[in-house]
């Protein structure tokens, strides 16, 4: 029983860690510095998980967007934008709280005690918006609009900016291969000063990346209040006592918006509600009183 | 109301699915996989 009330307490954990293990277990990549090559890449996995990783078994939708847009032959990705569409549609900004690696590590992060934890930033309004910005101008705009002599061009947000690159893909293999480490230069300092920022503010902060940066989570955002998986106060039970905002790592009141764009399903709210007011759901519900 | 914004989620996946049908169509996914199987300098921090 103590096993059982164990697990229930750590579901969440125990599936960011399975699912990361899962989509990342290609450990042959890691033992010899080399990368999956199997056509289970054409598939994206749902979170920001960069397929340079050498355990990546799937593809990663950022990466995989900005590669078509890259392409000469096209300025719109289909496929891509299904597949975000879809998972949005269906999960919104669950697959932040419960399946994105990089999600997983600023959790775990968030865990050491050590520094003051704070709620928020100053300008934290203002800071969220940036994603926004990323999303448009590093994931759409540049790929599209700088392009080289013969109309290919970059992944801006992977060169400059995904610090799960960094930390999955480009560590481990420049840790591998001499002949990579030869190369690096002042782009690998800068990744690994973009990554080391954030990682350390994740100690302080509860998830940095994603509330600021992160173009995925961004797309997901405009999912969460429209998604099948959803959440719901009843209004009969609230109180509006706040305990759930105040437990909320990411600041959110939840008894008014509890479907805000900012949510990422943690469902810590869930669990810590003197009334049993919030529940989850998917799928379909009754008309809301 | 959650009926009318269920309507919205599965609109949107029904379009999902007619987009991810168009890009297997137009190659994407090849696109994807050509990318995919090849080490990603920019993504590493090299190129």
């Amino acid at each position: 029983m103590n096993i059982i009330r164990k697990i229930r307490e750590h579901v969440r954990l125990i599936v960011q860690i399975t699912f990361t293990a899962l989509s990342n277990g290609y450990v042959n990549g890691f033992l010899q510095g080399t990368i999956y090559k199997g056509t289970s890449k054409k598939i994206c996995v749902p979170g920001l998980n960069c397929y340079s990783c050498p355990g990546a078994l799937g593809a990663c939708p950022i990466g995989s967007l900005q590669a078509v847009l890259n392409a000469r032959q096209y300025q719109f990705s289909f496929y891509i934008i299904g597949i975000l569409m879809a998972i949005g549609a269906f999960f919104g900004r669950f697959v932040c709280g419960w399946l994105c690696p990089f999600g997983l590590v600023q959790d775990l992060l968030y865990k050491i005690p050590l520094f003051k934890k704070l709620r928020r930033l100053p300008g934290e309004k203002y800071l969220r918006l940036i994603k926004y910005g990323v999303l448009l101008l590093f994931v759409i705009i540049f790929p599209i609009s700088i392009v080289n002599i013969v109309g290919i061009g970059t992944p801006w947000f992977c060169k400059l900016i995904c610090p799960s690159g960094t930390l999955l893909g480009g560590i481990p293999l420049v840790l591998k291969n001499p002949l990579l480490r030869e190369t690096i230069g002042v782009l690998f300092s800068w990744k690994v000063l973009v990554l080391v920022t954030i990682l350390v503010l994740s100690i302080k902060l509860y998830r940095p990346f994603c509330r600021y940066l992160c173009p995925l989570g961004a797309i997901y955002s405009f999912f969460n209040p429209i998604a099948l998986y959803h959440m719901e106060i009843d209004q009969t039970k609230c109180t509006k006592c706040k305990v759930c905002q105040k437990n909320c790592g990411l600041d959110i009141p939840v008894y008014e918006k509890p479907n805000a764009m900012e949510c990422i399903r943690c469902g810590k709210c869930i669990k810590v509600c003197p009334h049993d007011a919030i529940k989850s759901s998917i799928m379909l519900k009754k008309s809301e009183k | 109301m959650w009926f009318m914004k269920n309507k919205t989620a599965y609109l949107i996946l029904m379009i999902a699915v007619i987009f991810i049908v168009i890009g297997i169509n137009r190659g994407e996914a090849e696109v994807v996989l050509t990318k995919a199987v090849q080490i990603c300098l920019e993504c590493i921090g090299i190129g």
